[in-house]
């Protein structure tokens, strides 16, 4: 297969036959029991989350969650959560932590939804509080990039032991869009822009953003979902049998190890 | 002998603080807030908040340091900490270059270990001005190594907030700095050591939906804006006009989100407070 463009993966990533939660869901796991609502204000359909288990073992299992239906996509935003979600999040991995399940994380959405009540709920405090506490969990995290993954409410699921992404998936601080009208006024530049952002899985491999690319079938992971969702598989399974046999000490350390890593400009000298 | 040295640092610092401020060197500073004209000397006086109405003027980081520290107790870290160009972005190196020039900052951060009222800390400050304070590499790196030194010294953490968000020249790697940031942070917490956090105008995007939020108290300066997304996205997202004073400092307050709203001339008084509430620090382990 030839090498996409980056533009054309963003097509690709976030083509509506593309593998959604539902999917991973159900082909990953069984016995899979939803928890809703962040037991303070509401239940937001944009982060689903649960109990599962994972061959034989509970697991922790949380991502946001696209619809394919119009109907589906307006109750959950597109899959851009509201505080909400996020709070829900630090709920089940606060219970992941008592019950020492692994957390594991799906991530496809174009950020965190950006309302008026979004806002007068603290979306930024929920987002930081994700990544602190998912900074210190002492049971394993992995992380699985499916699709379009943008801007902190991105990383707000991400901050893991290992940062999977699907070949065609893309992984930035916005959209492409978003980044083109902010940079130069113009979001027609689009195209541009994600030539220049380096959002493709093979960039973040080369940056150190991720651990691993999961491989799709030729020409993208909607041609062949069951495929890409086996592929997923074999590398979360992989992972987590590593990660399993870490202490919970040295899960939370390397973790926050391989996040303090990124963008350190060259060692500082402390001052006087 | 060591008289001198503070002598000597403190004049640096009330050099860098002097040429630290946002207004243009006139004689009559106009507010924007209620078009009231004032001689520079008061407002300067009044710590770049107008006499007529309590509007905050942004300000730079070494001349909020100016106003916090006490005399002689500012020792920088990290000076020289030099921004990257990460993802080798088209005409980045020479915005940076033309950032710096003007601010004569080296990035948008600067991180110090000082003394308030007699307490000792760490406290770091974003600038405004350059790049919009925005959260490159260097910013995160910079930040984290003060969190960092504030844990290795036992000492309490101050971060003063003015940010537009994430660095987009960075991309990824601007994002990556919020976790980073955040790890640094739970480092700090699980060794019992106090972290105020002060926002400023304008505190948004990635800045505050990181280190900004997470502190045991979180202090606002008056109106300024406070949000993760910011109010023109919002209000294409709703179609609908945004109410008055929305994510202002007053509205965070009102919203949960912030313990006190502390104009710039108290704010010296309740940090020094504050850090005599803690002395005694927390757990650790
Ligand atoms: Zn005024």
């Amino acid at each position: 297969m030839t090498e996409l463009t980056a533009q054309q993966r963003v097509l690709i990533a976030r083509h509506p036959q593309r593998p959604n939660l539902d999917d991973y869901i159900n082909g990953l796991f069984t016995g899979f029991f939803q928890q809703r609502g962040d037991r303070l204000c509401g239940e937001d359909a944009a982060i689903l989350g649960g109990v599962a288990l994972y061959h034989g073992r509970p697991v922790t299992v949380i991502g946001t969650r696209k619809g394919r239906t119009l109907e589906e996509n307006l109750e959950r935003r597109f899959g851009m959560p509201n505080p909400e979600g996020y709070r829900k999040a630090l709920r089940l991995m606060a219970q992941a932590e008592k019950f020492r399940r692994p957390v594991l994380t799906f991530i496809d959405t174009a950020g965190a939804y950006p309302g008026l009540e979004a806002e007068a709920r603290g979306q930024g405090e929920a987002i930081a509080r994700c990544l602190l506490e998912l900074s210190r969990l002492t049971v394993p995290v992995i992380a699985l990039v499916t699709g379009e993954a943008n801007s902190g409410g991105a990383l707000a699921l991400a901050v893991a032991n290992r940062v999977l992404m699907l070949e065609n998936a893309v992984y930035a601080i916005l959209s492409p869009e978003g980044f083109a009208s902010i940079l130069w006024k113009d979001a027609a530049r689009h195209g541009e822009a994600c030539e220049l952002m380096k959002l493709t899985a093979p960039d973040l491999m080369r940056l150190g953003v991720i651990d691993e690319i999961v491989p799709e079938p030729d020409g993208g992971a909607h041609l062949a979902r069951a495929i890409a969702i086996h592929q997923a598989d074999l590398a979360i399974s992989r992972h987590l049998g590593e990660l399993t046999k870490l202490s919970g000490g040295t899960l939370a350390a390397d973790r926050q190890r391989k996040f303090r890593a990124m963008g350190a400009a060259a060692p500082g000298e402390e001052g006087p | 002998m060591n008289n001198i040295f503070a002598k000597r640092r403190d004049r640096l610092l009330a050099m860098k603080a002097a040429r630290d401020s946002y207004i243009p060197r006139e004689q009559r500073v106009t507010c924007p807030a209620c078009g009231g004209q004032f001689v520079r000397r008061e407002v300067s006086q009044a710590l770049w908040v107008c006499p007529g109405c309590g509007h905050h003027w942004p300000v730079g980081a070494y001349y909020r340091l100016s106003t916090l520290l006490d005399s002689g107790s500012f020792r920088e870290l990290n000076g020289k900490l030099p921004p990257a160009d990460p993802l080798q972005f088209p005409g980045y190196p020479a915005k940076l270059a033309e950032a710096r020039r003007k601010t004569g900052l080296d990035e948008a951060a600067v991180t110090a270990l000082g003394t308030i009222g007699g307490h000792r800390c760490v406290i770091g400050v974003l600038d405004g001005r350059f790049l919009m304070g925005s959260m490159s590499a260097a910013v995160g790196e910079k930040l984290t190594q003060a969190i960092e030194t504030a844990c290795r010294r036992r000492l309490p953490l101050i971060l003063v907030s003015a940010s537009g968000g994430a660095r987009m020249q960075e991309g990824i790697l601007s994002l990556m700095q919020m976790a980073k940031t955040a790890g640094a942070l739970a480092r700090l917490d699980r060794r019992g050591l106090l972290y105020i956090s002060v926002l400023t105008h304008p505190t948004t995007g990635g800045v505050t939906a990181s280190f900004a939020s997470l502190g045991d108290i979180i202090l606002a300066e008056p109106g300024a804006l406070i949000g993760f997304a910011g109010p023109r996205v919002i209000q294409q997202t709703i179609g609908e006009t945004l109410p008055e004073g929305f994510q202002r400092a007053e509205y965070q307050q009102e919203h949960g989100f912030v313990d006190a709203v502390v104009p710039r001339g108290q704010l010296r008084d309740t940090l020094a407070l504050l850090l005599r509430l803690h002395e005694k620090g927390g757990r650790h382990d």
